[in-house]
């Protein structure tokens, strides 16, 4: 069995990276991932026959995105690489994998799950309406497609995407209207000295910003509640700026979201313990920062396992891999692995300083009006899921799960799943960690019925 | 040959123009996408939307456009369904929009 491939799932910065260091120990990993190319979401490439280059879609992460993508293009016949496959079930030591409609099982000895992350987003009244999207959608229509989201197009929530992708945008040709962050100022000066050791992160930051405001951009700090106005599509937003005062924006198009959300239904078919974490304020597979789980064989890699970007996932896809060879009795480089571990923990305290200073507003969830739909897939609102709670009794997550479908829809609560745990932690009036989570099941997305027969 | 962009279309091109022309059908309007489009950007530089919520709350067109929400299945003619936001469009595609997804009620 020792010779069995090991089985990488996702090819984003942490998947490669762990390929990458397998291959150099004369391993030939299986490498499984649902999109058509590598890179996974940060460094996305477009499809064939379009023409931008690396410079116009990733900015300052250009030569990141080249290291990588060429890295991954060089390991082509030296590894088992299957794009465009969906892993939607793991049981009985095999990964059971969907593609071209087709089913397939790999049995596996040793795994790397480095499944990445999502916007996290909190509902607000007309948030389904046409013309609006998540922050890291916003990105992936212009980097992706060549496409705007809209033709005036505002920009909302919090954290370093925030800026990033109204940037990108005006920098793009976009109508940029207004970046209107829910974070107080207050919080961004708390948040300073912690950043300031993520120097060169920072740094960017402000040319962000800088280059925003010199385009007149209107930039505003603690922004409180937001109301979508439209009809078939987005047409205004409403929103209250940090003075009391109430403003009205018409747009067309508008791009929100509060940070990124662990991807973690692999991890947890798995049967890896969750662990709740304060700073993320989600609960998330258990793993050292080795990778390793309390599950043998299993190690998490990147934002899959806890948000903390790109540059920590490059270098936890390699620590897991390592990890992986130390166990399967191979020599490594021990100072290397803490060095790789001491940086790993930088950036960790540095991500700790982004959550301070952008910080998750879950009043705003707690708040949520009743009759805002909550779950989108099933058209659930905020106030029938507090009411599972209040006349049902359901004291924990899964029970208003099931009274209510929030949760039950085709993403498996992968959208409302934070805001809707906080929705029913205010309701209860317990801290968030006392009401679970939701469970991943299989099939961890939609498949073909025909497929689990 | 770029294509101009619709008049009341949600998606907005500003970039990679130049990619063969892709002729598809919304409810048997004839349109035009690029080659390389998803479903969903030939949809929503044609339109406002991708279908009807299930639940009677509204059209949609989509949400995260990286196959978390799953938000943006389509209907074709010949009743196959199709993730909008990680499916390519193809020559001769008949889209529905209108009345689809009775099976789900």
């Amino acid at each position: 069995m020792s010779d069995r491939k090991p089985v990488i799932v996702g090819a984003g910065p942490a998947g490669i990276s762990a390929a990458v260091t397998l291959v150099a120990a004369g391993l030939t990993p299986i490498v499984l991932d649902e999109a058509p190319r590598s890179g996974g979401q940060i460094y996305r490439r477009p499809p064939p026959g379009f023409t931008r280059s690396r410079q116009a879609l990733y900015g300052f992460e250009a030569a990141k995105a080249r290291r990588l993508h060429e890295a991954f293009d060089a390991l082509a016949g030296r590894i088992d690489y299957r794009p465009e496959t969906l892993v939607w079930d793991m049981r009985g030591g095999a990964l059971h994998c969907l593609s071209d409609g087709r089913s397939s099982e790999i049995a596996y000895r040793d795994l790397i799950l480095a499944t990445g992350a999502r916007d996290r987003i909190i509902p607000f009244p007309g948030w389904t309406l046409p013309g609006i999207y998540t922050l890291g959608g916003a990105q992936i229509a212009l980097k992706y497609q060549g496409c705007a989201i809209g033709r005036n197009i505002v920009f909302l929530g919090t954290g370093p995407l925030l800026y990033l992708v109204a940037y990108q945008y005006a920098k793009a040709g976009a109508t940029v209207l207004a970046v209107l962050d829910t974070a107080p100022f207050a919080a961004k000066r708390r948040g300073l000295p912690g950043l300031l050791k993520g120097a060169t992160t920072f740094a960017k930051g402000l040319w962000y910003l800088a280059s925003l405001r010199a385009r007149g951009i209107r930039l505003e700090s603690g922004v409180g509640p937001i109301v979508a106005e439209g009809d078939t599509s987005v047409s205004a937003l409403r929103y209250r700026a940090a003075d009391g005062v109430e403003h009205r924006i018409a747009c067309d198009g508008l791009a929100f979201g509060f940070g990124l959300s662990s991807e973690t239904q692999l991890a947890d078919l798995a049967e890896i313990p969750f662990r709740y974490d304060a700073v993320q304020q989600q609960f998330l597979p258990a793993r050292e920062v080795s990778g390793r789980t309390p599950v043998a064989g299993i190690y998490l890699a990147g934002d899959g396992g806890g948000i903390a970007g790109a540059d920590a996932a490059e270098l936890s896809g390699e620590r897991a891999a390592l990890a992986l060879l130390e166990d399967r009795g191979q020599a490594v480089d021990k100072p290397h692995l803490a060095a790789i571990e001491r940086t790993l923990q930088r950036i960790a305290g540095f991500r700790a300083a982004l959550e301070t200073a952008f910080p998750f507003p879950a009043d705003f969830a707690a708040a949520m009006a009743d009759e805002t739909i909550l779950c989108r897939c099933e058209g659930v609102t905020a106030g029938e899921f507090r009411r599972a709670a209040a006349e049902l009794g359901a004291a924990e997550v899964n029970r208003a799960k099931a009274f209510t479908r929030c949760g039950m829809g085709r993403c498996q609560g992968r959208v409302c799943g934070p805001a809707a745990a906080i929705v029913l932690a205010a309701a209860l009036a317990v801290p968030p960690e006392r009401i679970g989570r939701l469970r991943g099941q299989a099939p961890v997305k939609p498949i073909p019925l025909a497929v689990t027969a | 040959m770029p294509i101009r962009d619709t008049a009341d279309a949600q998606f907005r091109r500003l970039a990679e123009h130049d990619r063969p022309v892709v002729r598809f059908a919304i409810d048997g309007r004839p349109c035009e996408a690029l080659a390389g489009d998803t479903l969903l950007t030939a949809l929503l530089v044609n339109g406002r939307s991708l279908r009807s919520s299930e639940f009677d709350d509204g059209p949609r067109a989509g949400f995260c456009l990286m196959g978390a929400c799953q938000d943006c299945w389509v209907t074709l003619e010949d009743g196959d369904r199709l993730r909008a936001c990680t499916s390519f469009v193809a020559e001769g595609m008949r889209i529905v929009t209108q009345g689809a997804s009775d099976d789900e009620r």
